[in-house]
């Protein structure tokens, strides 16, 4: 087995267990793919090297509030490729940085190529774009964040329903997608 | 937030996930947004006088697979350009098939009709109303669609709003079928057809503007 299908076979058991409610797992899933991406966007934004961490930390919000349209029968190479490209051709947009988009298309396997755990700091504090959040999703979010809480405790913190905590961190971090994405 | 923090958050809003989400808005969209074609065909214009005595023509029944087998095809194209990576596959041959078989059909009618009734064949007594018809009609479709995939992930948002647009246009065709008198395959192959691709067009044009996540 080649190393990059071994990558494969690794990340996607994780996504599919961390989808069917494994914690743990999903937690290693983000923190390799983490670095995976830290790596890819770093060989391709060397005219922007500050904008890598933001760009892995939305990426990443990306992979976790759509990983809904990833399915068991297909490939996780090509779904988490095309999330980081989009993302990146995004950000190029959003730069309006003309040169950068005629860099040369590459492969898709070239999202696995190579894994970078050296986390620079990122420009943008996703801490402080949440306090735009209205109460019942932000309150959720930094409770089970900050505190460590799981979503029991965080519910009866916060005096919300276990449910009410879910919805809140779940819509928290789509809008938290569309502040940092300037979405429509 | 360093990012290592940003994965336990994450981590920390997962859970369980269910599957199929991506079929199941699209056939919500088509549920919902078929409903409300059906209704605004019914109200305003319509279902045919002489339906009783049209299902029993074979044609009645073609000119309504024409539409249902593009609908098909688009659903699949739709449910694929929604998933970051999924391959389009054969799923472009599946939308060129049913419309080559109906220009096939036309070109036939049209070569063994006599030539002052090929004009007739073509335009049929409807020909300035039906693409507009269609496109109206398509309107909550395309509501419905663009609503579905605006909730998943297209990384290609001109052919992912074109795909939802088709879509869209097709559902519509089917139920403007069930007002529409013409039988003629010319008729169909042509009019039908741009009444398709208006909403396709306007699906594509809106794509990049009303998809990005």
């Amino acid at each position: 087995m080649s190393e990059n299908s071994a990558i494969e076979a690794r990340l996607r058991r994780l996504l599919l267990e961390g989808m069917a409610g494994d914690a743990a797992a999903y937690h290693r899933f983000l923190d390799e793919l983490s670095a995976y991406l830290r790596a890819y966007f770093r060989r391709r934004l060397t005219r922007l090297p500050d904008d890598v961490e933001d760009l892995v930390q939305e990426t990443l919000l990306a992979v976790h509030n759509q990983r809904y349209t990833f399915e068991a029968d297909q490939p996780l190479t090509p779904w988490a490729y095309a999330i980081a490209r989009y993302k990146l051709v995004d950000l190029l947009r959003r730069r309006a940085d003309r040169e950068a988009l005629h860099e040369p298309l590459d492969d898709e396997l070239a999202v696995f190529a190579a894994s970078d755990h050296e986390a620079a700091d990122a420009r943008r504090d996703v801490l402080k774009l949440l306090d735009a959040l209205p109460e019942k999703q932000r309150l959720p979010i930094r409770l089970m964040k900050l505190e460590g809480l799981s979503v029991v405790e965080a519910a009866r913190m916060a005096g919300m329903s276990e449910s009410a905590v879910k919805v809140g961190v779940h819509r928290g971090l789509k809008a938290l997608a569309k502040m940092i994405g300037g979405a429509p | 937030m360093k990012t290592d923090e940003f994965v336990s958050l994450l981590a920390a809003g997962g859970g369980a996930v269910e599957s199929g989400t991506t079929a199941r808005r699209h056939a919500l969209a088509i549920g919902w947004g078929g409903m409300g074609a059906m209704l605004l065909m019914a109200i305003f214009l319509g279902v045919r006088a002489d339906i009783a005595d049209a299902v029993r023509l074979p044609m009645f029944w073609l000119k309504l697979a024409f539409p249902v087998c593009l609908a098909g095809a688009a659903f699949v194209a739709a449910t694929r350009l929604a998933r970051p990576g999924a391959r389009l596959g054969q799923t472009p041959l599946a939308l060129v098939a049913p419309i080559a078989v109906v220009w096939a059909m036309a070109a036939y009618a049209l070569a063994t009709a006599a030539p002052d009734a090929r004009g007739a064949l073509l335009l049929g007594q409807t020909w300035t109303v039906c693409p507009g018809l269609i496109a109206l009609l398509s309107l909550p479709v395309l509501v419905g669609t663009l609503w579905a995939m605006k909730g998943l992930a297209p990384t290609q948002p001109i052919l992912a709003g074109a795909a939802a647009g088709l879509l869209a246009g097709a559902v519509a065709t089917a139920v403007y079928a069930l007002h529409c008198p013409e039988m003629a395959a010319p008729f169909l192959a042509t009019w039908y057809l741009a009444g398709m691709l208006i909403p396709t067009v306007a699906g594509a044009l809106l794509g990049p503007r009303l998809l990005r996540w």
